[in-house]
């Protein structure tokens, strides 16, 4: 379902740290919910972006979808193949759906976000 | 009321339904006190008969029989009769927005051949499905400009149709976009040198109209080169569509805008016309209004769906590209069938004879009367003359002609003082163009 | 793309080529007459280097060509002509002939709008009439035809807003917006450079007073409202509502989207709005046109005035019409020339063939026929709010989708049922939406039918989802796959 080595936002973006880097994406039941991803806005290298803000967009048919930052941070890298592929949000949310990497401003935000099981949870309470 | 197809027994049966006794008890929630007791003062219904002669009255009061030479963004061109034919099927006109694409195939790929064509015209990537016209559609490219760039300035042609301007206007302030006016040449064709002087990184735009409102027709690659090392974006309003048979498109124009209303619709005192806006495809997605792309169904068949919907008020609400929803989708039908009843020859057969047929008249003025042509410009089927004279004192005998000969400008240039623009098309018969030169000696 | 023979079936199943796959060079379909002046070639009157060739692309076709092609494309699409669209919002209601008729008349169809004022009399006398007939409806002072449609009307009510605070010393920040309006209301108030500030619907689907209280200061402009709202309930706090705004000095805009429901019966100007559009396209039935042209002259009260766009209409000392450019407070020009005018023809015709009962009944039938529907319907569907609704009613898919039929499905599957489905998934503020509004031009037997259809397709979503969820079945062409389409966006036709 949502893999251990990750913490997720209650925005439904995932984050995995190495270090003081971060990949992000977002998370099966955020692309569920939109539907088939037809278009994804991303940010350039170089930007930097504090919790919670948007670095992007995702687009479905009929719906778009604000990209927040599960943590502050700097665009060091951008996942350029999924823009001509942006299916790949849907097939592999965890996998080739990654899409941005970032260096972590503070590492202490960590607190605000959820463990898988915890991602889950939340995920039941809302529905 | 004849609209109103429920007689007393259905409505009786309907009351019965919803289980009250008269339609007045469905108003109940609206307090007495905002309710109109009394009848509204409008005029009591007309039955046909009486609407017919009433309107045929009121048009009556509007002269059919004046010769006229009226341009100046609207135009008089044949409107093949084939094409009122057609849209009056109610298949067409009373269709509602192609939402629903299964069974909207009909007006979904008259768009798509709309688009289409504009694409061909005016040489550029793609267009959307219309928008209300060419003054608006100036405004949106504008915006689409701002949007794109990030910058607040603007650079507009003086020669931009002063009313297009004036639009411009209303849509630019409010967004805190600065408009600057550049001067036009004695030539009456804008000059490179002069937007090179005013461009800089703080421009959005350059914006150009060609043929202009004088009937100037402009070159527009080395202008669109200036905005480009700049990275501005170039902008060219066409409000002469027939000119794109004919002439060569805008060159590197990054959007070509302007109005179609010369491509099969009729002049109607100013409205219903018809935008158009074509970009190149990497802008796409900054576009404004609707898109009708191709796909396929369920089986793989061909179908036309209102596609990148994302970009429109319905779907991103106050992030959109424009708040526009509603646009003039029978007129770009209209201009689809006019173009597919001309097709390339015919559309080319027509502008030609509105060169030759304005040529001959600027001749004829030169060689037999004494107004001067201003603006020595190349020009498609307008022209100024400067008249020698008060144009107060020859208006008299014009109309005692049933002449109108042009339209007076100095209501919007001042500066031109006594100038009549002047438009010829391929409608206008010699016989009609050497009276206008005898009103004129 | 699928190239086929085009005709191995009958025309509604035909694959129609594109204009642009058919015709043969040497083809015309218009003959012009001859050229009557000296026949110098362009190329001596202007420089090759401006001209180009033919254009590239635009097939040759014959008059029958031409006629076929575009024949065949209508017969593929829904229209008012042939049934029922239970849209709600939109007021697709019945297109009268005689509203063409008169458009055409050649005295308006062949008027240049920068005639001289004394040979355009006609057409400025239509637009006066309109102009008074319309502030009469509504309740208000004085009118502009100038905005093009309902969400130019908007933007044009906005702007004078705007204009209004700016002359009262600044033009304050946000406007309000109910979760429930129309998705162009936010889009033209950030187009007019003001910030959008969302205000919550009560349970009962109205305007929430008491919140509207709290946040209502010297920082907001206007607030946009629709009456009868989205739902079809009728605001009955709207006069308090005016109220709460005026005494801060803001202003209050409806949106006349759903004027159908209220002609004669009660007036936006009596219950204090300050302006508002209207829609010629949907209450005054001027055509749909597959999307346009429209019209959405804006109706204002006197201190608004005179900020109307320029010109306006004006008489003249000892009679006749004439346009008045002498404006200094107008916010200046919304759209070239003079609006829709060929709109305005068939609106003032619609007003004149109904005269003040007409339009009263119409009002009057649309509400009855809105709540039979109701009715019917109630046991089947979920309503999501209770209210007395007036022209329009809006379920929700609750009841369906607990089979995994959606909203989105039952519209599809009544195409089956030779109806056009309703408005889906809008307002916002109820998931699953189904909106309903026939208009006052539908007979008992088409209400009926389409009740029988929606029931019919209830019953389908418990019994047999499938076939709802995969529906349309009978239509030219079933669900478009409109992912494929956006990714990779194919607008025009290209030579291969």
């Amino acid at each position: 379902m949502n893999p251990e080595g990750l913490l997720y936002s209650k925005d439904h973006e995932w984050i995995g740290i190495t270090g003081d880097t971060g990949t992000v994406g977002i998370t099966l039941h955020a692309q569920e919910a939109l539907g088939d991803v037809v278009y994804i806005e991303l940010p350039g290298v170089g930007d930097k972006f504090e919790a919670r803000k948007s670095f992007g967009s995702v687009e479905s048919v009929k719906a778009v979808s604000e990209l927040l930052m599960p943590m502050t941070g700097e665009v060091i890298e951008v996942n350029l193949t999924i823009k001509d592929k942006p299916e790949s949000l849907n097939s592999d949310p965890y996998g080739k759906g990654w899409l941005i990497r970032i260096r972590i401003a503070n590492p202490a935000e960590t607190a605000a976000l959820l463990s898988a099981q915890a991602y889950e949870n939340y995920i039941a309470s809302e529905a | 009321m004849r609209y109103l197809p429920s007689s007393e027994a259905d409505r009786k049966g309907m009351l019965e339904a919803i289980g009250i006794e008269s339609v007045e008890q469905l108003f109940a929630g609206i307090p007495e006190s905002l309710r109109l007791r009394r009848p509204l003062d409008i005029p009591h219904g007309l039955t046909e008969p009486e609407l017919i002669r009433f309107f045929r009255g009121a048009a009556g009061r509007n002269a059919t029989d004046f010769t006229s030479f009226l341009g100046a963004g609207v135009y008089r061109h044949h409107i093949p009769v084939v094409i009122d034919a057609l849209i009056s099927r109610s298949e067409f006109y009373t269709a509602y927005t192609p939402y629903q694409a299964e069974i909207a195939q009909g007006t979904l790929q008259a768009i798509f051949e709309f688009q289409t064509y504009i694409t061909q015209l005016t040489g550029l990537d793609v267009a959307n499905a219309s928008l209300y016209d060419g003054s608006t559609g100036l405004g949106e490219a504008i915006l689409m400009a701002h949007r794109i760039t990030k910058r607040n300035k603007v650079l507009i042609a003086r020669s931009v149709h002063p009313e297009y301007r004036a639009v411009v206007a209303t849509y630019a302030r409010t967004l805190g976009i600065e408009i600057q006016l550049i001067a036009f040449t004695e030539s009456g064709r804008m000059d490179a040198a002069a937007i090179g002087k005013a461009m800089d990184e703080t421009i959005a735009a350059v914006v150009v109209q060609s043929p202009n409102f004088f009937g100037t027709i402009e070159e527009n690659a080395e202008i669109a080169s200036i905005a480009h090392k700049h990275g501005a974006l170039s902008i060219v309003n066409v409000c002469e569509a027939m000119s794109l048979g004919i002439l060569k498109p805008p060159q590197d124009a990054d959007i070509v805008v302007g109005e179609g209303q010369s491509l099969g619709i009729p002049m109607n005192f100013g409205g219903p016309h018809l935008g158009f806006l074509a970009t190149r495809e990497t802008f796409v997605r900054q576009m404004p209004g609707r898109l009708v792309g191709m796909g396929e169904d369920q089986q793989g068949r061909r179908a036309f769906v209102l596609t990148l919907s994302t970009r429109e008020q319905h779907i991103r609400r106050e992030k959109a590209t424009s708040n526009i929803c509603t646009n003039q989708s029978l007129c770009a039908l209209m201009c689809a069938i006019y173009l597919a009843t001309m097709g390339p020859k015919g559309l080319r057969q027509i502008a030609e004879q509105n060169i030759q047929k304005t040529h001959y008249a600027v001749q004829q003025i030169r060689a037999r009367t004494k107004h001067s042509i201003l603006f020595s410009g190349p020009r498609f089927n307008e022209f100024v003359i400067l008249l020698k004279e008060d144009y107060a004192s020859r208006a008299p005998r014009f109309m005692r002609s049933h002449i109108i000969p042009g339209l007076h400008i100095a209501r919007f240039y001042p500066e031109l003082g006594n100038s009549l623009l002047v438009c010829v098309t391929e409608t206008t018969s010699r016989d009609q163009i050497d009276a206008l030169i005898k009103g004129l000696e | 793309m699928t190239k086929e023979n085009p005709r191995t079936s009958s025309h509604f199943q035909i694959n129609e080529p594109l204009v642009f796959e058919q015709g043969a060079p040497g083809r015309h379909a218009f003959d012009l007459p001859e050229l009557d002046v000296p026949a110098i070639p362009v190329t001596e009157i202007l420089s090759p280097v401006l001209l180009r060739g033919d254009v590239a692309g635009m097939p040759e076709l014959g008059e029958v060509d031409v006629v076929r092609h575009f024949t065949r494309l209508s017969t593929w699409n829904y229209h008012i002509d042939l049934g029922l669209y239970p849209l709600g919002s939109c007021t697709m209601k019945y297109n009268p002939k005689i509203n063409e008729l008169v458009a055409r008349l050649e005295g308006f169809s062949t008027a240049h709008p920068y005639m001289p004022a004394e040979l355009s009399q006609g057409a400025l006398e239509v637009q006066k009439m309109l102009e008074t007939a319309l502030a009469e409806i509504s309740g208000m002072d004085a009118v502009t035809l100038q905005p093009a449609a309902g969400a130019h009307g908007e933007l044009t009510g906005i702007l004078m807003i705007r204009a209004y605070h700016e002359s009262k010393g600044r033009p304050r920040r946000t406007v309000l917006v109910p979760d429930s309006a129309h998705g162009t209301n936010p889009a033209s108030v950030t187009i007019s450079g003001y910030e959008v500030q969302n205000i919550p619907s009560t349970t009962h689907g109205t305007v929430d007073i008491a919140r509207l209280r709290e946040i209502v200061n010297d920082d907001v402009a206007a607030i946009m409202v629709t009456n009868p709202n989205t739902l079809g309930i009728f605001e009955s706090d709207i006069a308090e509502v005016c109220e709460i705004m005026h005494a801060k000095g803001a202003l209050v805009y409806m949106d006349g989207a759903n004027l159908n429901a209220m002609m004669g019966i009660t007036r936006p100007g009596d219950f204090g709005i300050d302006v508002l559009h209207i829609n010629l396209h949907k209450t005054f039935t001027t055509p749909h046109g597959g999307g346009g042209p429209g019209s959405g002259p804006v109706a204002v009260k006197k201190i608004l005035e005179p900020f109307l766009p320029t010109p306006v209409i004006a008489l003249k000392n000892g009679g006749g019409y004439l346009f008045d450019f002498d404006r200094p407070q107008s916010i200046g020009k919304m759209k070239a020339f003079n609006g829709q005018f060929g709109m305005h023809v068939r609106a003032l015709c619609y007003i004149l063939a109904n005269g003040p009962d007409g339009l009263k009944e119409v009002s009057e039938t649309a509400v009855l026929n809105a709540n039979y529907i109701r009715t019917k319907l109630t046991d089947a569907y979920e309503l999501p709010y209770d209210s007395p609704t007036l022209h329009e009613v809006v379920f929700s898919d609750k009841l369906q989708a607990q089979f995994g039929v959606h909203v989105g499905d039952i519209g599809k599957r009544l195409m089956d049922y030779g109806f056009h489905p309703p408005t889906v998934s809008f307002p916002l503020i109820v998931s699953g939406a189904i909106m309903i509004e026939p208009t006052e031009t539908e007979s008992r037997q088409e209400l009926d039918a389409f009740v029988l259809a929606m029931l019919s397709i209830a019953k389908e979503a418990e019994a047999n989802p499938e076939l709802v969820k995969s529906a349309p079945h009978t239509t030219r062409i079933n669900r478009v796959n409109e992912a494929a389409a956006a990714r990779k966006p194919v607008l025009r036709w290209t030579r291969e």
